[in-house]
């Protein structure tokens, strides 16, 4: 009798087993608690290039579009919002986070605190995504292994506005540069460009943002263009306020491009193809607004690591990091072009859009415009011309 | 029998003869092709591929099938959030059925009751009452779904989710979807074998067409596309259609503005033939003699003589041509 009870105790037990519930992969997602970037001064004012909202956004849809994605390979996705007052903050957070068994950072900052993050996570098994710093020393002298770039940089966008400008033949340029770091640092990406591929920069000048009229020399858009015989006015306004006075202020008509006017971005709302319209309807739909750049890279970033898991039918970040730095690698960044990371920099090559406020007139790679392997690649820097360390 | 009555019988019979044959003879041979941009349905002459008429529509009208009848064309349109119904002997739409959220593709039960439609934007797999004009069900699926087929005798439906590269299995009783395959990127349109054994689904972004096995769910076999003088990444395959017979299967391949030519049983690879600028979409005459091509970003479609794989003709159609059918 006892015998034949402990069996059935026994059957029970087994039967009563838990059955093998879903793994979680949590993807963390790191920000600064107040972004300058993000000033709601600034989203109000909607320069051309400015992100209108926090880019954590575009993660959380990506997050419900993945929901298939680890099933073969049992595992279930789950989104951490990190946030800290300052750099040190994030790097103790990211420590934590990583203890607890994350291995996925998507991290939306400046340059300086994209390096302090990625330099605290090099003794550990962790991949970070820049998705918001343009930078183009992050892609080569500051290039580090467990880091990946989404959003392009500055050369990339530059090399996209000036291929198209050549396109057009368009090749002189009058330059009206800010005077801060981050706008010399979009002129430097400007020249680099022209000087590739023939357009002549026959002027260049600073502005200030200012109404004093003892500056005018400066801050009066027709005295610093009179004189001019560009095609047409590059601006360099990291800020937006200056640029979007610019447009109809020259003193002769002329194009605007770089800050406004003409931009070179990552993603428009308005591009109608590969099912961007459609991306774009489930962002505004959750969020009420059009997705920008820094969205459309959040976005990617937390589905590039889905798509690796859905690949390899597995969770091991080992598998996950080889797939994403081999050569089978697909990623549908939703602009035609399958995408993929350079291994000499670690930056996704995309094509990049050429946007108005409304419209996307035209996408690079212009055509015409080729490479022997890849034509992303004539696109911000080959590898013949990295300064990373880590290419081979 | 005097000559005039046998002259008049001889008429009357020949008249009844001519009548017969008449009624005998399969549609127009019009041709109808969906157009996104402008909304229209163009119908086409399928002997002199003359302009006959552009059918209004709602907007973005995108998949277009019969009924089985052949007396009516179903035409989903996206923006429009309706599906069209045209009458194919009048050529206008004499019927609407409103408030389907973008549908795209769809593909019809096997007697024709209901209709099995992708809704892009919702993510769901939408069944509409042809009868009663009314959405009776949704299931959800992954993200954009498009292509949808209808299994052998109605009980499976298979759903592609582009943005999950995954064919859904949807069982008909328990509307639950038995099987999520995983295909290759962006998963597309769908064609299956004569024998109803093998599913064949185009994948846009892997430059391929994953086989899957009917009976099992699984993927046995994946046919990749090469055309000459075009990367990988430049081969874009969506339209799949098959012969009568199913020896060959023909795949549209997007970007890189060819079809090919694919021995089914072998999967060999046969040709390529040149066609316009984004090929989308195909579509077999009754007889299989022609193959004609919608060309999204030429605006035209290319007529194809299946005997010589050579393109007979390239006819404008519309803005952003989509899918064409024909009346035979």
């Amino acid at each position: 009798m006892a015998l034949s009870r402990s069996l059935v105790l026994v059957a029970l037990a087994l039967f009563a087993a838990p059955i093998l519930h879903a793994q979680d992969l949590t993807i963390a997602f790191m920000e600064l608690r107040k972004d300058k970037r993000y000033d709601t001064k600034r989203t109000y004012a909607r320069y051309l290039t400015q992100a209108l909202g926090r880019p954590y956004q575009g993660a959380e849809v990506a997050l419900r579009e993945i929901r298939y994605h680890g099933k073969e390979a049992g595992i279930e996705f789950r989104l951490e919002r990190i946030q800290a007052p300052d750099i040190d903050g994030l790097r103790r957070a990211l420590t934590a986070q990583y203890d607890k068994g994350t291995q996925f950072f998507v991290v939306d900052a400046k340059a300086d605190v994209v390096t302090a993050l990625s330099a605290t996570a090099d003794a550990m098994d962790a991949l970070l995504f820049n998705i918001s710093a343009r930078e183009n020393s992050l892609r080569q002298r500051e290039c580090r292994a467990n880091l990946l770039h989404i959003i392009p940089s500055h050369a990339m966008l530059m090399d996209a506005l000036v291929q198209y400008l050549l396109s057009k033949k368009w090749r002189k340029a009058l330059v009206l540069e800010g005077e801060t770091d981050s706008d010399k640092l979009l002129t430097a990406s400007f020249v680099r460009a022209a000087k590739r591929y023939g357009v002549k920069i026959q002027q260049k000048k600073t502005f200030v943002l200012s109404n004093d009229p003892r500056q005018r020399d400066q801050n009066n858009i027709a005295l610093l263009t009179s004189g001019s015989t560009a095609d047409v006015v590059f601006v360099s306004d990291s800020d937006g306020e200056f640029a979007r006075n610019v447009p109809y202020q020259t003193l002769k008509p002329q194009l605007v491009a770089g800050t406004e006017g003409l931009a070179a971005a990552a993603w428009h709302w308005a591009w109608e193809r590969h099912g961007a319209p459609q991306l774009e309807k489930r962002f505004e739909k959750k969020h009420k607004r059009p997705m920008k750049s820094v969205d459309w890279a959040a976005w990617l970033a937390v589905k590039v690591v889905a798509d690796a898991v859905q690949y390899t039918k597995s969770g091991e970040f080992k598998q996950i990091r080889d797939y994403l730095f081999s050569d089978d690698v697909i990623i549908d960044a939703f602009k035609g072009n399958r995408a993929s990371f350079r291994p000499w920099s670690g930056q996704l090559r995309q094509p990049i859009l050429l946007i108005t406020h409304n419209w996307v007139v035209a996408r690079a790679p212009v055509k015409g415009f080729l490479h022997q392997i890849n034509n992303l690649d004539t696109l911000g820097f080959d590898k013949r011309d990295s300064e990373c360390s880590l290419a081979k | 029998m005097t000559t005039d009555s046998l002259l008049i019988s001889i008429l009357l019979a020949v008249s009844m003869l001519i009548v017969s044959s008449m009624a005998l003879a399969k549609g127009t041979g019009y041709i109808f092709v969906s157009s996104e941009k402008d909304n229209v349905i163009t119908v086409l002459d399928g002997r002199t591929y003359k302009l006959v008429k552009k059918i209004e529509t709602s907007e973005r009208p995108r998949h277009l099938q019969f009924n089985p009848e052949r007396t009516q064309i179903y035409a989903a349109c996206g923006d429009g959030e309706a599906i069209d119904i045209i009458d194919v002997a009048k050529l206008e739409v004499v019927g609407k059925i409103d408030d389907i959220d973008d549908p795209e593709a769809f593909d019809l039960s096997p007697d024709g009751r209901y209709m099995y439609v992708s809704l892009e934007d919702d993510g769901a797999l939408g069944v509409i009452d042809l009868k009663t004009r009314e959405m009776v069900k949704q299931v959800e699926v992954g993200e954009e779904p498009e292509g949808v087929l209808t299994g052998v005798d109605g009980k499976m439906i298979y759903v592609t989710s582009e943005v999950a590269n995954i064919v859904h299995v949807i069982d008909t009783t328990s509307w639950e979807s038995v099987a999520d395959i995983v295909v290759g990127k962006r998963p597309r349109r769908f064609a299956l074998t004569a024998d109803g054994k093998e599913l064949w689904v185009s994948n846009e972004l892997s430059a391929s067409v994953s086989i899957i096995d009917v009976a099992s769910n699984k993927v046995i076999e994946t046919v990749n596309f090469q055309p000459k003088g075009f990367r990988p990444e430049d081969v874009t395959p969506v339209g799949i259609t098959m012969t009568a017979d199913g020896s060959k299967t023909i795949v549209a391949l997007g970007r890189a503005n060819h079809v090919a030519f694919v021995e089914t049983a072998s999967r060999a690879v046969e040709d390529y033939v040149l066609v316009g600028n984004r090929a989308w979409n195909t579509v077999l005459s009754r007889d299989n003699a022609r193959l004609i091509v919608t060309n999204g970003l030429s605006d035209d479609i290319s007529v194809i003589n299946m005997a010589k794989r050579k393109v007979l003709k390239s006819v404008p159609a519309g803005r952003i041509p989509y899918m064409a059918l024909i009346d035979d």
